[in-house]
Order: C-alpha cells, then structure tokens, then sequence
C-alpha cells in the first residue's frame, strides 16, 4: 500500500489499519493520521464500531463442551494411564 | 470518535505468566484423578472449540480432544511449565485437529493452503466498494457500510452465531486458529503467538484478515436490505 508518510489516509487505508488500532499497535504519527480521517469520516466510525462489535459478538459466543460420556472415558484412560505408569 | 482501548497483550512483562494450573499439574503428576478431571472441566471447552473449528463433527472433534488429553498424560515429563498449560494443550490439539481434517477431507493440506491463501494477502473489504482514481475522492467510501439492524439483539442469536462461526470455518486454517483463540477464548496475542508459534507482525496480520471477514459475513447477514435490487 503506497501512501504518504503524512498526508491524510483513505478510508481503503484506514480498513486495512483497523486491527493495528484496535491492538494499539500503532506509532504515534500514523495514529494522528488515522484519528484525523476517522473524526471527518462517519462511514469509517461505523466500520470501526462494527469490528468492535465483531469482536465482542465473538466472546460471547457460549463455550463447547465433551458430553459427559466422553468424560468418563477420558477418565477410564486416565486410570489405566496411571496404572501403566505406577 | 473511537476511543484507543489498550491491548491486553501490553500487560504481558518479560517472563512467562505464573501458571493458574502449577497446582494441579503437581498433583496430576502424582497421579491424582480429580486434578485430572479438574483440568479436564477447566480446558475441556476451549478444546473443543478450537477443533470443532476444524474437523466436520462433533463426534471426531471429541475424539480428537481425548487423543489431546492422553497425548498431554504420555508427555507430561516432557512438559516443562515455560508456556501455560493450556498453550500446550492448544499446540498438542491443533497438530491432531490438523492432521485429522485433513483425512477427514475437510480441508486442503496446509502448507498448500497456507500458499494459497496466507502469503497472498487479499484486502479486508471488497475493492470495488471504494472509489477508483476518476472518483471525486478515489480510496474513499464509495458504497460506505450502513448500520446493523438492531445489533445487541442479533449479535446474540442462534442464526448470527452460526454465520460467525461459518465464517472462521471457511477460513484459511492459521486464520481461523486465531481468531478463535484470541476473539472467541479470549487469549491475549502474547498466548497465541506462544500456541501457534508465530510472529508478532503475524499474529496480527491473521487476526486482521480474520475479524475483516467475520465482519463482511456479518455486515451480510445484518445490512439493512435495500428495497429492489439496489448493488
């Protein structure tokens, strides 16, 4: 991606800076870059707003688990493990 | 204006983390079956999810999560408590989940799709939504993103969690490793980078190929649909 060191970022920059941000893994120079666009760009905030919101959609998706019967096996290959290794 | 949220991984100083798990480990080498199911209950989920992401069934994504479990009994002399337990755990399941979707036929081998799809890159939003040179703004929105209908609500239904998950499956494999660890465990990219061993610079790159894609399969499913059949 070609841009200049200074001059303002697009918004087809700003979607590839995104997670850089996000991570804050950002120098201080292009982040005043980046802020600058974002505060006159209102697309660009809510596209900001949805990764967030991708992300938090993401954390709340409810956990996985073995069914109890596979529990108890792993538990049964426990015991032996220990046998073996007693 | 967003705000600037600190990343978790700054939080992260030089050293490995005190493992939460050091006691258990001690008593599970000592042979002690409730540590075992302890750890068991404690990572089960993870596990799970993690090669749910990568084989086709329930069923198989079990058996791989047992084969992880034993393969963590027969090495743990070798494991010597520099990563967390659950780094370990992650690595030893992510090579059986590999190998096994694989054979399974879900997915191409990885080196081959790693060629295929990870050094190439590939932008986070569709070109043609910004415009081009002759534009009155080229790189600028040309067809910005609208707002989601009624996101708290459908960010949680059973419908949208499927089309997220969707999406990480069809991902290339490195991709959907971290996003799943990272946005759906929840691990800080110090962890992931440990688990998958990758690079900083990497870690994030993949983070960001990965969330841009869940958030096209989302802004699909959630747009506001246009009367007629607008582009």
């Amino acid at each position: 991606m070609n841009r200049h060191r200074n001059g303002p970022i697009t918004c087809q920059e700003m979607v590839e800076l995104v997670t850089d941000y996000i991570e804050g893994r950002m120098d201080d120079s292009t982040r005043a870059r980046f802020e600058g666009h974002v505060a006159e760009c209102d697309a660009c905030t809510l596209y900001i707003e949805q990764m967030r919101q991708t992300i938090v959609a993401l954390g709340r998706i409810p956990a996985e688990s073995i069914s109890s019967e596979a529990e108890e096996e792993l538990m049964a290959a426990f015991r032996s493990w220990r046998a073996s290794t007693a | 204006m967003p705000e600037e949220e600190g990343p978790r991984a700054a939080a992260q100083g030089a050293g490995a983390p005190s493992d939460p798990d050091a006691a258990l480990l001690t008593r599970l080498r000592e042979g002690d079956e409730d540590a075992f199911r302890a750890l068991v209950e404690e990572h089960g989920p993870f596990l799970m999810r993690l090669v749910m992401m990568h084989v086709p069934s329930r069923a198989i994504a079990e058996e791989v999560v047992q084969d992880t479990w034993l393969a963590a009994l027969e090495g743990l002399d070798r494991f010597e408590g520099r990563s967390m337990l659950r780094t370990w755990l992650a690595s030893i399941a992510l090579n059986k989940a590999r190998t096994r979707g694989t054979r399974e036929g879900r997915i191409l081998p990885f080196a081959l799709l790693r060629r295929r799809y990870e050094e190439g890159g590939g932008p986070a939003v569709d070109p043609d939504r910004f415009q081009n040179r002759r534009g009155e703004r080229p790189g600028w929105w040309a067809r910005p993103p609208l707002a989601w209908e009624d996101p708290e609500r459908q960010l949680e239904a059973n419908e949208t969690r499927d089309v997220m998950l969707k999406a990480i499956r069809d991902l290339p494999p490195r991709q959907r490793e971290v996003i799943t660890l990272r946005d759906i465990s929840g691990w800080d990219a110090e962890e992931v980078r440990n688990a998958l061993d990758l690079s900083e610079t990497n870690q994030r790159v993949l983070l960001h190929r990965a969330r841009s894609k869940v958030r096209a399969a989302l802004e699909e499913q959630l747009e506001p649909k246009p009367e007629g059949a607008n582009r």
